[in-house]
């Protein structure tokens, strides 16, 4: 049990779009430890981008809003510090990187003074000085020190990545906050990136969340992952625990999906039947009960609780909790 | 069995009954839009005041009565009278007719012709792209209203050749949009996937360029028919174009220029028509774009 | 059994400012009826523009194809009207492959109005009735247009308008890759179901192996516009000859955590295929290139029972 860097209790966010009202998050617990790992897996719409975009408060509110929650990162609560203070800590203590390198880079500055206004704000350093930070930064996620002045365009679309990375890590964050970063590349170059954030995540030891909808990358990278699924978490728990020991049924299904590589060729993949529920109209009960082939009379009037597999897995399922009772 | 099926046989004759209905929902979808709505409200106005003209206006538009020249707006005449004793009120509301006909035929012409051009130079590229675009560009290189003018000159006065004249001039205008919003959906994939299937080239166009196209094409259309009245004016102005005692609005407005210190109503009644008409039909083309897009949710 | 379709070194060159572009180079294979070709291969190494050259979505620039026995390479007019019927395509992006315009009915009705298959109004509807519930679409979804609905919807509204003319060959670029995993593979069982019951032949494009193993009976790996390695798609999985193929499979992340990881990286990027020489194409990044690979193209030449390489040392790797 490391010390707990990032904690999240109970998170609730909602958009409100003419007279709708999407509930994208609906009562969330995370806690990230230093160094760990954490991986956000799930599907369009689950709710995922939301919950990252919460902790460095990038959500605009209209038509977003925080329902409730607290997001406790070294004793305060980033959901209710000033503005100014989160702003220190926006690309200093956590940083956070997005999907697309073609469009998180601004076309008119050079990669390297990207990465030295990052260390400039943050640090109160000379240009000169910042530059040459800059310059280790770039050569650390393997670009040569010769194309600092080059512009986006000039890179391809895994070494924008890298240079995205860099720019994130340029303060040397205690969080990384990372959304699908390899999944619009090449699966080669993903291979890359995904090295390269392996190795800086030791050297400089920090703790990332990381999001994706690929369960073998969380499998490469990830220490715990969490299954979101209509703005909750269903299943939590170390990555050996989740894998190995899947009790949610939406988890299960999702495994059962995937085609595999290695291991015997199904004849037909297994398919989780129906679509993830309409966020404007979520269902009373357990919210995954409608597409579940194992449901009891309760789930679809009673919403389920945290169920502790161990002190290392938990779940959301009522049938895991009958069987739990039962012994 | 039987009933499953007949329930289902009852959900797509419901469903396809709702077809016809789209036009119904294009129209719901602008009434919500209340600015829209005032914009089309007034246009409506406008063209009813146009084809009632005749039962509307208190007087005939060239009725002379020097007598009662250059009053100022009264009872008997709401929007007073100018230097030759005509009503102006009248004179406005058969000057609807001119402007409204010249606005709308000569962006009809515009959008035809250039729209015409614009899409074949864009879907058909290479060559035909060059000959078409460098036309386009030798008229580009003419103020479009000057270019209205060497045509009016060329053809002669009259409301015809004005119409013309304007529509012409905004013939490479329209061709520019057109190509450039040719050229954006041309990329999209279900170009291609109309290709796939064999779909005849005239088809594409007609049937997925086109109406993919048009947001754009609406807007500048209805910026087109304001600034039409506004080119229709200038050439009235120099002489060309309309002649007296035709009321055209932009005319009116030129004539009352001399007068604006003492009369101002000379000049003031005719702009605020035109400022009204161009505003009302730009509110209505925004309204008439986003409604026509299916993907903006109401 | 004759072969459905027969691609023989096709080539697709485009002019560029910077030179000529050698999309595709040189690729052949055979396909029987209901039979699956996937192709595979990540991004600029040709395998959209195969599939567009060999129906005729753009012209070859060299080689031919021949569907059913006849030479329909660059097929224009009325010839190219007949192949339209038989060799169809579902795109990748359900964005932007419909009409945002045009109703469900309306796309998969154009097929059928274009070639004339059904006349008289209810004989369309029937006929768009039956294409909507073959692919899972429910009746109400009608009148619905494409941006109301979720990108697995969508892509079966597109996998409709492809079957609409009963063709024989499907070219399947990336159909699944913009969808989510339990998506995926509900459409990927629709596709397999769609085979069996009609056999259709599918030439099967995608960048993920393992959805190729799971769809293809056969599978080819390009690079750069050139085959490196064909062979049946289990065969593939249990023993890979070129190095690129290998890199490639020990490139992804596999959800098993038992597996060991044995990580390939290759250097540098993939280069652009703009006027190259005759070096082997992949030499740039090959662990294992010596000066011959720079010097020498290797041709595709069989190693083992039905299974090719392009690869000088292929043997001893």
């Amino acid at each position: 049990m490391g010390d707990i860097l990032l904690k999240i209790e109970d998170l609730a966010v909602s958009y409100t779009t003419d007279n709708e009202k999407v509930r994208a998050v609906n009562g969330i617990n995370i806690i990230v430890e230093k160094g760990e790992t954490v991986g956000l897996v799930g599907e369009t719409g689950a709710g995922k981008t939301t919950i990252a975009k919460a902790i460095l408060r990038l959500i605009p509110t209209p038509p977003g809003k925080i329902e409730r929650g607290r997001i406790i990162f070294e004793d305060k609560d980033l959901l209710k510090i000033s503005e100014h203070e989160i702003r220190k800590v926006r690309g200093n203590e956590i940083s956070m990187i997005f999907q697309d390198p073609m469009t998180s880079l601004n076309p008119v500055i050079t990669v390297g003074n990207q990465i030295a206004e990052g260390i400039r704000i943050h640090q109160k350093v000379s240009k000169a000085k910042a530059e040459i930070l800059a310059g280790e930064m770039l050569e650390m996620v393997g670009i040569p020190l010769e194309r600092f002045n080059e512009y986006p365009h000039q890179f391809s679309g895994g070494m924008k990545q890298r240079v995205v990375i860099a720019i994130a890590l340029a303060c040397n964050p205690k969080l990384l906050i990372a959304d699908e970063p390899t999944t619009a590349l090449d699966v080669t170059i993903q291979a890359q990136v995904l090295e390269l954030m392996l190795k800086l995540k030791e050297d400089f030891n920090t703790a990332m969340i990381m999001i994706t909808h690929d369960l073998g990358v969380v499998a490469e990278i990830c220490d715990k992952v969490a299954i979101v699924y209509a703005g909750q978490i269903v299943e939590f728990g170390t990555v050996k625990e989740v894998f190995k020991n899947t009790a949610h049924p939406y988890t299960k299904g999702l495994f059962a999906a995937i085609p595999s590589i290695s291991g015997q060729k199904l004849k037909r993949l297994h398919h989780i039947p129906g679509l993830m529920p309409d966020p404007t109209n979520l269902p009373l009960g357990c919210q995954f009960s409608p597409r579940c082939n194992c449901k009891l009379e309760c789930c679809d009037e009673l919403p389920s609780e945290d169920i502790y597999i161990n002190e290392n897995h938990f779940l959301k399922c009522h049938l895991y909790a009958q069987k739990q009772k039962e012994g | 069995m039987t009933e499953m099926l007949a329930k289902n046989n009852e959900v797509k004759n419901k469903v396809k009954k709702q077809k016809k209905s789209q036009f119904k929902e294009i129209c719901m979808r602008f009434s919500k839009n209340k600015l829209a709505m005032f914009g089309m409200i007034v246009i409506i106005l406008l063209i009813i005041m146009a084809i009632f003209a005749p039962f509307i206006a208190p007087y005939s538009y060239d009725e002379q009565n020097l007598k009662r020249s250059n009053m100022l707006p009264s009872r008997q005449h709401l929007m007073g009278t100018d230097n030759f004793g005509r009503d102006i009120f009248s004179r406005i509301i058969y000057g609807s007719r001119i402007s409204l006909q010249i606005g709308f035929i000569a962006v009809g012409i515009g959008v035809l012709i250039g729209g015409t051009l614009g899409s074949f130079a864009a879907y058909y590229g290479g060559v035909a792209d060059n000959i078409i675009m460098r036309f386009i560009d030798v008229l580009l290189a003419i103020p479009s209203t000057l270019l209205a003018i060497s045509i009016a000159a060329a053809l002669g006065p009259g409301l015809t050749n004005a119409m013309i004249a304007v529509g012409v001039g905004t013939v490479p205008n329209y061709a520019r949009v057109v190509r450039a919003s040719v050229l954006t959906v041309k990329e999209q994939e279900f170009i291609e996937a109309a290709r796939c299937i064999g779909v005849k080239d005239h088809n594409i166009i007609l049937k997925h360029i086109l109406p993919n196209a048009m947001a754009p094409l609406i807007v500048q259309a209805t910026i087109g028919v304001a600034s039409a009245i506004l080119s229709a004016a200038a050439l009235s102005f120099i002489g060309l174009g309309i002649q007296p005692p035709i009321p055209e609005w932009g005319a009116m407005l030129s004539a009352g220029r001399t007068y604006i210190r003492d009369y101002w109503h000379i000049v003031t009644f005719p702009g605020v028509t035109i400022m009204f008409t161009i505003f009302s039909l730009n509110l209505f083309g925004d309204g008439l774009r986003d409604a026509l897009d299916p993907k903006l949710r109401r | 059994m004759s072969k459905l379709l027969k691609v023989e070194k096709i080539k697709k060159h485009f002019k560029t400012s910077r030179g000529l572009l050698h999309a595709v180079d040189g690729v052949s294979f055979e396909l029987e009826e209901g039979k699956t070709v996937g192709i595979v291969g990540e991004s600029g190494c040709g395998k959209s523009t195969l599939g567009r050259t060999v129906i005729n979505l753009i012209p070859a620039t060299d080689g031919k194809v021949i569907f059913q026995g006849k030479n329909i390479t660059s097929a224009k007019g009325k010839i190219l009207n007949n192949v339209r019927r038989d060799m169809q395509m579902i795109f990748q992006d359900p964005f932007s492959s419909l009409n945002p315009r045009m109703t469900v009915s309306e796309i998969i009705r154009e097929p059928l109005v274009t070639h004339r298959i059904k006349f008289g109004k209810k004989e369309i509807e029937e006929e768009i009735d039956y294409l909507m519930e073959t692919v899972g679409l429910a009746p109400r979804l009608y009148n619905a247009y494409p941006h109301e609905l979720d990108g697995g919807r969508r892509q079966r509204i597109g996998i409709a308008r492809a079957l609409a003319l009963n063709p024989k060959f499907i070219v399947c670029d990336e159909p699944v890759s913009a969808l989510d995993v339990s998506i995926q593979a509900q459409i990927l069982n629709l596709m397999q179901d769609l085979q069996e019951e009609k056999k259709i032949a599918y030439m099967f494009i995608t960048h993920d192996l393992s959805v190729v193993r799971h769809m293809s009976d056969e599978i080819i790996v390009m690079y750069l516009g050139v085959v490196v390695e064909k062979c049946l798609a289990e065969k593939l999985f249990k023993r890979q000859f070129h190095p690129y193929t290998k890199a490639l499979l020990s490139a992804i992340p596999n959800p098993d955590i038992d597996v060991k990881k044995n990580r390939i990286i290759l250097k540098d990027e993939i280069a652009s295929p703009i006027d190259p020489g005759l070096e082997c194409r992949f030499a740039a990044r090959c662990n294992y290139a010596t000066e011959k690979c720079f010097k020498e193209t290797p041709y595709l030449r069989s190693i083992e029972d039905y299974h090719f390489v392009a690869c000088h040392y292929a043997e001893s790797l």
